[in-house]
């Protein structure tokens, strides 16, 4: 009798989930322990901080419901460090979901939490940051506080953005990790794909790899579209020197770099602007850039109650 | 802060810009909105900022080429058809002319459409 057979197919586009702790701190001597949560509408980031310093973070993927992220990106920052939500002195919420992040104490928009955190990981130089999420992409200004001065947002389709990435990746066969890499294992760099939305853009390249084109190839046609609908977002704006990138597409040199050919500008690289940070090898991840702007924030809500 | 507040497509770009530093959140625009796309309050791109200020409502973020073509009437011809091309020392003045621009005294809106 023949049975059902069941197929585990790899999921290619679950890029990894992570986390981190900061050893070098002792959290139950700390004076203010603040905390950002950034429910994304791809992925979630709990940032812990003790008085100013990073504590620990997490990186997961976003659920359906945004209390349950929040609590799952919360139990995952602080895994294993012997610290509860309750031992938070203030918690803020950001992204997506802000508004449904239970233990936060407000919720703060993206554009403002982007700006602060870009500003304290990148630096003061940071005059411009790019933010490529999962689902929008946002240029922002700010000053040398991180203040913001100037921004746009593309929320309204998420053409090109991370989301977009995943469903590409999958639909060509290629892990998400290596799709930066693959993109340029090519002989000649291709005309971008004619749409950045998934939906075209997929039955574009399915036409492409029945044309014959190797799989390398379309992903480079693929992220230099993507590359090229940012570019006109940030011509909107406004490029200022220095450059930032943060999100999860920063961390797709295809895109990235293909991005820097267009602007004829750099982006800073991914480095902290603390020398200490550096010295320590501590992981600089660009998806984390909203929830530490959450922590700060929260940081100064906390300052400001007691009067400080 | 320059707040641009819309979308860019491939029809367009339709983005209304405030300026933050100018808006003293009085609350004109809102008011002389016919579809009223503003909304005043804490500022979303600046939670440290103590007075109020206008913004986009969330709700007419993503659709302002539809919601504010009542007030643009400078880019229908008679009959509806869109026109082809209008001069962009008209289309300047006419941006002028719209209710939420001539509203505000402190002059911090402009629009890219």
């Amino acid at each position: 009798m023949a049975t059902n057979k069941t197929e585990d197919k790899k999921e290619l586009w679950r890029w990894v989930e992570s986390r981190w702790t900061n050893p070098d701190i002792d959290w139950k001597k700390g004076e203010i322990i603040s905390a950002g949560i950034d429910v994304g509408s791809v992925s979630t980031q709990c940032v812990v901080m003790v008085d100013g310093e990073l504590y620990c973070y997490s990186n997961l993927r976003s659920g359906s419901g945004s209390a349950d992220s929040s609590w799952r990106g919360a139990n995952f920052a602080l895994e294993g460090t012997g610290m509860k939500v309750d031992d938070w002195h203030s918690c803020v919420g950001t992204g997506y979901g802000r508004v449904n992040v239970p233990m936060s104490k407000k919720a703060i928009t993206e554009i403002a939490c982007h700006g602060r955190g870009a500003n304290w990981m990148y630096g003061p130089q940071v005059k411009t940051i790019l933010d490529m999420g999962g689902q929008d992409c946002k240029v922002i200004h700010v000053d040398e506080k991180g203040k913001v001065t100037n921004f746009a947002m593309n929320d309204k389709c998420a053409a090109g953005a991370g989301r977009g990435m995943e469903v590409f990746a999958d639909f060509v066969g290629v892990n998400i990790n290596e799709v930066g890499d693959r993109s340029f294992n090519i002989n000649e760099e291709p005309k971008p794909v004619s749409s950045t939305c998934v939906i075209f853009a997929k039955s574009e390249a399915a036409g492409l790899l029945r044309e014959g084109w190797p799989v390398n190839k379309v992903l480079a046609a693929y992220t230099s579209a993507t590359a090229h609908r940012v570019w006109e977002l940030m011509e909107r704006v406004g490029v200022l020197p220095e450059l930032g990138i943060t999100g999860g597409i920063a961390k797709n040199r295809g895109v990235v770099e293909r991005l820097e050919k267009e602007l004829g500008k750099k982006f800073q690289p991914k480095k902290w602007n603390n020398p200490e940070y550096e010295k320590k090898d501590i992981p600089f991840d660009t998806q984390i850039a909203g929830a530490l702007g959450a922590a700060l924030f929260a940081k100064a809500l906390v300052e400001k109650e007691r009067g400080k | 802060m320059l707040a641009h507040w819309g979308y860019q497509n491939g029809s367009g770009a339709y983005f209304i810009t405030i300026d933050t530093d100018k808006c003293n959140g009085c609350g004109k625009c809102k008011e002389v909105c016919p579809q009223v796309v503003f909304d005043v309050g804490e500022d979303p791109a600046d939670p440290l900022r103590e007075e109020p200020v206008a913004y986009v409502s969330e709700e007419h973020r993503k659709k302002l080429r539809f919601t504010c073509s009542p007030c643009k009437k400078y880019l229908t011809a008679e009959g509806g058809s869109a026109v082809s091309r209008t001069p962009p020392e008209v289309l300047a003045q006419e941006m002028k002319n719209l209710p939420c621009v001539a509203a505000c005294s402190a002059e911090a809106i402009t629009h890219s459409w």
